[in-house]
């Protein structure tokens, strides 16, 4: 069933051109919910992102509410909003962070006033320049209208905000690797346990990471009661959700759908949403969540897009990015891409991610530049076999974080749905799809 | 090469006064710096070591972690074009292709007049215009063989130079305001932007973290 896209977070930049501007954000409620918001207790706001079950909408779907909860109680606590949006194929945090930026800066707000918080931290990925002005400026904006600052709004709450640009690492998305980046060093994940942040984070003390996008919504929530969010939806994933497509499609975007209510084949052929594959071709695959998740044939597409739905059918909603691929594209090549982004990001503390991701990336080369061998096949499950053990799903972790374990999702995928093509790959000496396109 | 001047300094202070601790302003300082020279000079690194009070050498090795920070040289547009999964399959790499031709250059490459650096690199969230491509971190997309072309005479004409400053200009708004949560005396950072002391680099105990 195809519903209307239900907006939450994206209903003022459909509207708007100018949705980025203080002027706008105004004149269409913003910062109500802040307001709202410091005449409420912090606990009964807390309870509110609880009722809403917002699951966090940074890849991990971990509940917000929970998360909130484990905050240790300290002097000092931090919270840092991750928006070093790198995950590939996914481009939803970009679009918030540009188009409404006082969005972003208002949840935010509203989250410190929840959590205690007096200096919260916007990270934002470096590559972003538009976006770190658009946040700059609604960050001096939000300081001039007292929302940011000493007792902002007459409430006695105080908080500070400082946008930190990043410098570009993929790792810096992972939680414990951007923090480390915030305290000015190379993004290494730190190692666990200590597991969250909350417990011990920014300086060692109690930090709350969340999302962009989660975020986002908490002034919808705030306004509208965590029990008008979670009847969005159904099951534990409630609300909406930003939905970014791209690869063989005819009309690559970003949609913000209801959450279980709309299937992948919905999001790919609605002429509301994809319109279909490119040039009428047939579907081959898709990446159903960012390039950790393992790849869907066509007989997934009738699932909904719910956390637990795809997750049980053995990948993950992830980041909220649906790559397409179609008929003309070559599994060995895309395959091979992935992995050669994976080698090129490990941040190299751990040897199966940073050996393993560099020998899966030189093989999948050689069988599509024709070097290949028939036992390569073999070779690259030995090599997934090494980085995390089984290679089913979701991953055994041998590593720090979970980078590595996300490399043998794609070559994996491909050489189970698609072992024929890898082999007429050796057979033909390279690549047979590529000169046909 | 050049060591950051009055303008860059003031702005280094003020941003590590925004920090807890100071060595969070690293990143943010190297980017002062390119703003500055386009690169991230060793002279601007030993200033930075001293205003976060580290070692220059880990400014260094800090900095060259990350993809956006260089060390050396590079040209006036940084031409980034983006070859990961979504623009691949726009053709990301075709359009690669006839950028190195289009420049006469390879990726990693610098053109001899200094106008342009050729890099290949990961996806930079704008999967809706692919294949994309963006000059000193301003997107371009979706972009075919003509479109690149008109995209770097452009570029080389400086009809877009509103647009798009020389690369290391990242960030063109200016904080405004300081730290404002507690008043001065709090014992917290001050309210307004003031000038961090630079001290010799000086190795702190490793802080405990469980």
């Amino acid at each position: 069933m195809i519903t209307d896209a239900a907006a939450i977070i994206t209903a003022r930049l459909s509207a708007h051109p100018d949705s980025h501007t203080l002027e706008r954000y105004l004149a269409t409620g913003g910062y109500e919910g802040l307001r709202r918001a410091l005449a409420t207790a912090p606990e009964t706001l807390r309870e509110e992102v609880n009722k809403a079950s917002l699951l966090g909408r940074g890849g991990a779907g971990f509940p917000a509410g929970r998360k909130w909860s484990m905050l240790r109680q300290a002097d000092v606590t931090y919270l840092v909003v991750n928006g070093d949006e790198s995950e590939p194929a996914t481009f939803k945090d970009h679009l918030l962070i540009e188009r409404d930026p006082h969005q972003v800066i208002e949840g935010t707000l509203i989250a410190a006033y929840a959590l205690g918080v007096e200096q919260a931290f916007i990270f934002c990925r470096g590559e972003f320049a538009l976006g770190l002005e658009r946040l700059t400026q609604a960050c001096n904006e939000a300081y001039a209208l007292g929302a940011i600052g000493h007792d902002i709004f007459g409430s006695g709450f105080s908080v500070d905000l400082v946008i930190h640009p990043g410098a570009g690492a993929y790792i810096c998305g992972e939680e414990t690797a951007l923090l480390e980046s915030l305290e000015g060093k190379r993004g290494f994940p730190r190692i666990k346990p200590p597991y969250f942040p909350a417990a011990v984070g920014l300086y060692g003390a109690p930090t709350v990471v969340n999302n962009i996008e989660t975020v986002s919504n908490i002034p919808w929530i705030t306004l509208n009661g965590g029990d008008a969010f979670a009847a969005l939806g159904q099951g534990s994933s409630t609300g909406t959700r930003l939905f970014a497509l791209s690869g063989r499609v005819e009309r690559p975007g970003w949609f913000e759908v209801e959450m279980s209510k709309t299937t992948f084949r919905d999001l790919i052929y609605a002429p509301a949403f994809g319109g279909g594959v490119k040039d009428g071709k047939e579907l081959k695959a898709l990446i159903p969540g960012g390039v950790s998740a393992p790849w869907f044939g066509p007989e997934h597409v009738d699932l909904g897009l719910d956390q637990d739905a795809v997750g049980k059918a053995g990948s993950m909603l992830g980041s909220g990015s649906i790559v397409v691929m179609d008929e003309t594209t070559c599994a060995v090549r895309a395959a091979w891409r992935i992995a050669r982004f994976f080698w090129r990001e490990s941040c190299g503390q751990c040897t199966p991610c940073r050996e393993g991701s560099g020998w899966i990336e030189k093989i999948l080369r050689r069988l599509e530049d024709g070097g290949g061998r028939e036992s390569d096949l073999d070779l690259l499950m030995d090599a997934c076999d090494n980085i995390s053990p089984g290679v089913h799903w979701p991953p055994e972790q041998t590593t720090i974080c979970v980078l590595g374990p996300s490399i043998p999702s794609a070559v994996a995928s491909g050489i189970r749905m698609f072992r024929d093509e890898f082999l007429l790959h050796v057979k033909e000496g390279g690549c047979p799809i590529r000169g046909a396109r | 090469m050049a060591p950051l001047n009055e303008e860059s300094l003031a702005r280094a202070r003020a941003v590590v006064a925004l920090y807890p601790e100071r060595r969070s302003a690293l990143i943010p300082l190297c980017h002062i710096a390119q703003a500055q020279e386009g690169w991230l000079t060793p002279e601007a690194m030993e200033q930075i070591a001293g205003l976060v009070g580290v070692t220059a050498a880990e400014v260094r090795g800090t900095a060259s972690f990350y993809d956006m920070l260089h060390l050396e040289p590079i040209g006036r547009h940084l031409v980034a074009v983006c070859t990961n999964i979504a623009c691949l399959l726009a053709g990301g790499y075709e359009l690669l292709e006839h950028a190195e031709e289009r420049l006469g250059i390879r990726a990693g490459q610098t053109t001899d007049d200094g106008e342009f650096t050729l890099e290949e690199v990961e996806c930079v969230a704008a999967c809706d215009v692919a294949p994309c491509v963006q000059v000193n971190h301003r997107f371009f997309g979706p972009l075919d063989d003509d479109s690149f072309d008109r995209l770097v005479d452009e570029l080389r004409s400086g009809a877009l130079a509103g647009d798009v400053p020389r690369h290391g200009v990242l960030c063109r708004v200016e904080r405004a305001v300081g730290l404002l949560a507690r008043p001065a005396g709090d014992g917290a950072p001050a309210a307004a932007p003031v000038a961090a002391p630079v001290e010799p680099p000086a190795r702190k105990a490793t802080r405990k973290r469980s």
